[in-house]
């Protein structure tokens, strides 16, 4: 079980694929000005990741490796097709406002990245936890930077205005790159104070024992 | 002539495709510490962006749009867009080992990089507010497109290295060094682009 918790943890705050790797930069920068399309185009990648870390993670054994980064982009690129017709279907205005970058998640690296990391190196139990734990900590962290760039920069909520105040820049590309770099900075100082802290902690923890078994 | 104007300033100004449109951000963020390298892999992606628009537009056009299978694009494209890449690669080793050194160690890594991939499938897509009204879409405006949208992508690439060379001589915060400050340094570049979409 631990494991398992190792791999969440990872996924979600350690590695996290959006703060900590900078991986897939383009469609967080390009679509964080809406929380609706941020939150969409994580949910999205969120599905291609799991069934593309399940469906590598079980083929592991056949895929001859020297040929594997062109097995993964055809089974990635499926994956994405199917999605696109999917949302094209059932949620046109998502897919509407997805636009050019839906269909270049056949290029987002966190997928490739996970595949050639991780699936085709482990069970599928383990990569479909992997798939679900990135693809969670990529849609908290666009969905968190979409919020803070909506409200800020259009005064709105998920489509509902709330304020009539606004910060026009934050709505564009060059508050996308403000906003994302700020929370870069900001994620990783609270991760190396709360390390710090767990350090200090166990040192201190350490030194009792110590003390204790000295007396 | 009007068309061929409109297409250079929307490719490289107004609609660049990093300020803007932020297609291809990982080698603009992960190549850019060095103007010479910055330099080579604009002009990898700009080559290999030309090279693809001209083999997979007409191949839609012609061979999927007729055939009746144009939701096959992204596979169809990815699978284009890797096998040029590799070809490019062989080829340039072959024909010219100084090249090779200057730009191939670029080249696998255009694979993966959504500009290339983002130009073939915008060329398919409605372009008539670039082209203007009553123009119509054919090989060679989709490879002019490509051509100066590379170029956009380069002179990016070029100003944000010179940034960051810069930038290497000052002392910044741990948690702000690397991608944080890289990235407050292009929304700085974005802004100065912003300008240009008063341009009409």
């Amino acid at each position: 079980m631990n494991k398992y918790k190792k791999i969440t943890l990872d996924g979600l705050i350690y590695q996290n694929p959006t703060f900590m790797l900078v991986l897939g930069t383009c469609p967080t920068l390009g679509l964080i000005n809406s929380a609706y399309s941020s939150l969409g185009m994580g949910l999205t990648v969120l599905v291609i990741l799991t069934l593309s870390n399940i469906i590598i993670s079980a083929l592991r054994k056949v895929i001859p490796g020297a040929v594997r980064i062109p097995c993964y982009i055809v089974i990635i690129a499926t994956l994405v097709t199917f999605a696109r017709m999917c949302l094209e279907k059932f949620l046109p205005d998502l897919y509407d406002s997805l636009g050019g970058f839906l269909a270049l998640i056949v290029v987002n690296c966190i997928i490739l990245g996970r595949a050639e990391a991780f699936a085709n190196k482990h069970t599928v139990a383990e990569s479909a936890v992997d798939g679900i734990a990135n693809g969670l900590g990529f849609t908290f962290a666009l969905t968190l930077m979409g919020i803070i760039c909506e409200f800020f920069g259009n005064g709105s909520l998920f489509g509902l205005q709330i304020m009539e105040f606004k910060i026009g820049m934050l709505s564009k590309p060059a508050g996308a790159f403000l906003v994302y770099g700020l929370c870069i900075a900001v994620f990783v100082y609270c991760i190396d104070c709360f390390e710090r802290a767990k350090r200090v902690k166990a040192n201190k923890l350490a030194r009792e024992n110590l003390l204790k078994e000295a007396a | 002539m009007g068309t061929f104007i409109a297409i250079v300033l929307a490719a490289v100004l107004t609609n660049n495709f990093i300020t803007v449109k932020t297609y291809g951000i990982c080698p603009f963020l992960g190549v850019s510490k060095k103007t010479s390298s910055a330099f080579g892999m604009g002009i990898a992606v700009t080559v290999v962006m030309v090279l693809a628009t001209l083999v997979t537009y007409p191949i839609y056009t012609y061979v999927m749009v007729p055939l009746g299978f144009e939701f096959l694009e992204i596979i169809f494209f990815i699978f284009i867009i890797a096998s040029l890449v590799q070809m490019l690669e062989v080829i340039i080793r072959k024909i010219s080992p100084s090249l090779y050194n200057a730009m191939g160690v670029y080249l696998p890594l255009i694979t993966t990089n959504c500009a290339v991939l983002g130009v073939a499938e915008l060329v398919i897509g409605d372009m008539s507010s670039i082209l203007g009204e009553g123009v119509a879409m054919n090989i060679g405006w989709a490879a002019a497109y490509a051509l100066f949208a590379g170029v956009g992508f380069t002179l990016v690439m070029v100003i944000m290295s010179g940034l960051r060379e810069k930038l290497n001589c000052y002392k910044t915060h741990k948690a702000l060094a690397g991608f944080p400050i890289a990235m407050v340094t292009a929304c700085f570049i974005c802004m100065a682009f912003a300008v240009f979409s008063y341009i009409r």
